[in-house]
């Protein structure tokens, strides 16, 4: 635990890094308005105090896996916000080549072992990898987040408990932002402290507030240091989501006092008002934060933008990891054979010699 | 060369891959304690350990996905599925995530990890143990699917699928675990992607994999015995890639093609081959291509229903001999 001084800083880090958080997806979101981000695009917005507290708290040879929701985690993993940006765009520059997108970011350099497009796609690849690291004795531990939705797939029961049973240094995390798309937690779990599953897995598990960075830091530091001495644990983190599931929904199931709650409780605001009351921030150092940022986020927004499309004749250049005979290369309208000559013999006799 | 069964030749080269590379590891359904629903994993608890031979929950999606993850961090985990029918319960794992995980991330991460599993009918197991579903493996580019027929493949093709980089579905067969054939010594891997002609002929081209290309080999020899026809035979081994200029070129030179098939006709494994022939073969055809394959029903339990629906050694010459009639300037020699 830092010293006041030291806390100071921390939290100050937490703002900036929530700052960029915000920024970076308020001009995703933008981006995507004007046609220069394609597919889905799912933001991190209101959500920013979980993702910096949980990220904090990894070491830089810890994994991460996390869903589609990533932008976040892959800015706070040390991925330069220009190729985050430039995935987004879809160009060569981006941190999957063009390949991902905003849901399948990855770089093995942060240990960011991916996004995952499928609702829990990733738990029982994060588990392996868990596997792989407790086979050869390291002492890194795997990150697995989700959201709140995911507690009710197949995958999540399977997962937690080989992770139990093996004794694998992996820390499940739960973002709770009490909605799937539109549908409530309560409607999609028979029980809605999701923190509380862990119970049937013996594995430790607690529920953190996600609008305290500090304390979502400290939770995850705690559920971290269980994971390394071979505990896997679940971390529930409690959040909300500030706009509609993904970038084009309105959240119309969303009732008006209900946005106004949202807004008045914009995790970055409070948080910003809490330390400057506090005497840790004033309106200088927040412009300054937001001045720096702004100018990243720019440069992001530039860097993606002058990042080349991917040549076409690259399409074929990441189906198979060893190359492979009889491997097709084929375009859409192209034969499977080049016309082939008439046969010489069309009748040939049985028994005829070649 | 050793004689050996099939199932030997996969047991004894999963211990010898263990032996040369220790990220090489066993996962499971009962492969340890039990050794195995079919016994190919006899005896390697003992010998390696529950660290590299790891018995499972029964929680398909969750082992496969560890496979996947484990694969990504660089070990080469070989999977068992108990059968092809419960891989079902893992396609997500396998056909989301197994299969995209190269390209979707820009070739920056492996999945060097083998699913071992075997289909196949004909052991009164009903309509939930009986399916041959490698095509829904086979449809997905990503995937590697290989179908050995005998035994020298069988281990061949295993050295291949453990030593590469990308997601094999290595589809045994229940039929075949007992069938005997001559194994190299060497461990000289197969190519994946690549079919094999193991009976050269002129007359028809006959077209399988896994147990129906050895049931193709059967027929080959005993019309060859009593008919005298010369029948060349294509053994598949390799679902996806697929090795069309195998097919083609010996469809050119036989003029006409039976493919044989233990999945159901429509839409199977065996349009496609078809179709293939189609492409590379047309205006050298003398002869519609025929399809022996499944009957299109769930598998029954009953002996005689279950008999009728799988294709056999008769439906095969049948086929065989309507080709060869449909030929018409031909015909089936004397004694037929």
């Amino acid at each position: 635990m830092p010293g006041t001084a030291g806390r100071d800083e921390q939290l100050r880090q937490f703002y900036k890094d929530m700052v960029l958080i915000r920024r970076f997806e308020e001009r995703a979101a933008r981006a995507y308005t004007e046609a220069l981000i394609g597919g889905y695009c799912h933001l991190n917005l209101g959500e920013e105090a979980a993702v910096v507290g949980l990220m904090s708290a990894l070491r830089p040879t810890d994994y991460l896996f996390t869903n589609y929701r990533e932008h976040g985690y892959a800015l706070m993993r040390g991925i330069e916000p220009k190729k985050v940006m430039a995935e987004l765009y879809g160009r060569v520059d981006g941190v999957s080549k063009g390949w991902g997108g905003s849901m399948h970011m990855f770089d093995l350099t942060h240990r960011l072992l991916g996004g995952y497009g499928i609702v829990g796609g990733q738990l029982p690849i994060a588990t392996g990898a868990a596997l792989a690291i407790d086979y050869r004795g390291g002492d890194e531990v795997v990150m697995c987040t989700m959201g709140d939705g995911t507690a009710a797939i197949g995958a999540f029961h399977e997962s937690l408990n080989i992770a139990a049973l093996w004794n694998l240094p992996i820390v499940f995390v739960v973002i709770n932002n009490h909605l799937g798309m539109g549908t409530t937690v309560e409607k999609s779990s028979a029980e809605p402290e999701l923190y509380k599953r862990g119970a049937a897995y013996r594995m430790a598990s607690a529920r953190v507030d996600g609008f305290d960075p500090a304390a979502v830091h400290d939770a995850a530091a705690e559920a971290i240091a269980s994971a390394r001495a071979g505990k896997p644990y679940l971390l529930e983190v409690m959040t909300e989501r500030l706009r509609g599931h993904s970038v084009v929904d309105p959240a119309k199931y969303r009732s008006a006092e209900e946005v106004k709650r949202l807004k008045a409780n914009d995790v970055l605001r409070v948080f910003g008002e809490k330390l400057t009351a506090n005497g840790i921030l004033d309106a200088d150092a927040i412009a300054a934060i937001e001045a720096d940022v702004a100018k990243v986020v720019a440069e992001a927004a530039d860097f993606a933008a002058g990042s080349p499309h991917p040549d076409v004749a690259t399409l074929f250049d990441y189906t198979y990891a060893t190359p492979v005979a009889n491997d097709s290369r084929r375009l859409p309208g192209q034969p499977l054979f080049e016309p082939a000559p008439f046969p010489q013999t069309p009748f040939p006799q049985s028994g005829a010699s070649a | 060369m050793t004689i050996m069964t099939y199932r030997q030749a996969l047991h004894d080269t999963l211990r010898a891959e263990m032996l040369r590379d220790d990220s090489v590891f066993l996962m499971g359904e009962e492969i340890g304690v039990f050794e195995g629903s079919y016994k190919i994993t006899a005896g390697l608890l003992a010998e390696f350990g529950e660290k590299r031979v790891r018995d499972t929950p029964i929680a398909e999606e969750g082992f496969a996905g560890a496979a996947i993850g484990a694969a990504m961090l660089g070990l080469r985990p070989v999977v068992e599925m108990m059968t092809i029918n419960f891989s079902m319960l893992a396609l997500d794992q396998i056909v989301n995530h197994a299969a995209k995980i190269y390209g979707m991330f820009g070739g920056q991460a492996r999945v060097p990890m083998v699913i071992r599993t075997p289909g196949g009918g004909g052991q009164q197991l009903g309509a939930t143990h009986s399916q041959n579903i490698e095509l829904y493996y086979a449809f997905v580019p990503g995937m590697k699917v290989v179908a050995p027929s005998n035994p020298a493949d069988a281990k061949a093709l295993l050295l291949a699928a453990i030593r590469d980089d990308d997601p094999v579905l290595f589809l045994e067969n229940l039929a075949l675990y007992n069938t005997r054939g001559e194994v190299p010594e060497d461990d000289t891997p197969a190519e994946i992607g690549k079919a094999a002609v193991t009976r050269a002929g002129r007359d028809l081209t006959l077209i399988g994999y896994s147990r129906m290309a050895h049931l193709a080999s059967e027929v080959a020899a005993q019309l060859a015995e009593s008919e005298g026809l010369d029948i060349e035979v294509v053994d598949l081994r390799s679902l996806r890639p697929l090795d069309r200029h195998t097919i083609i070129e010996s469809v050119r030179k036989t003029h006409a093609a039976v493919v044989l098939e233990d999945d159901w006709l429509t839409y199977g494994i065996g349009a496609e081959v078809a179709a293939s022939i189609s492409d590379g073969a047309f205006d050298y055809l003398d002869a519609p291509v025929r399809r022996v394959a499944m009957a299109e029903v769930p598998m029954p339990y009953a002996k005689p229903l279950e008999t009728a629906a799988l294709p056999s050694k008769d439906d095969v010459i049948a086929a065989i001999g309507q080709t060869l009639a449909a030929v018409g300037y031909r015909t089936i020699p004397a004694g037929a």
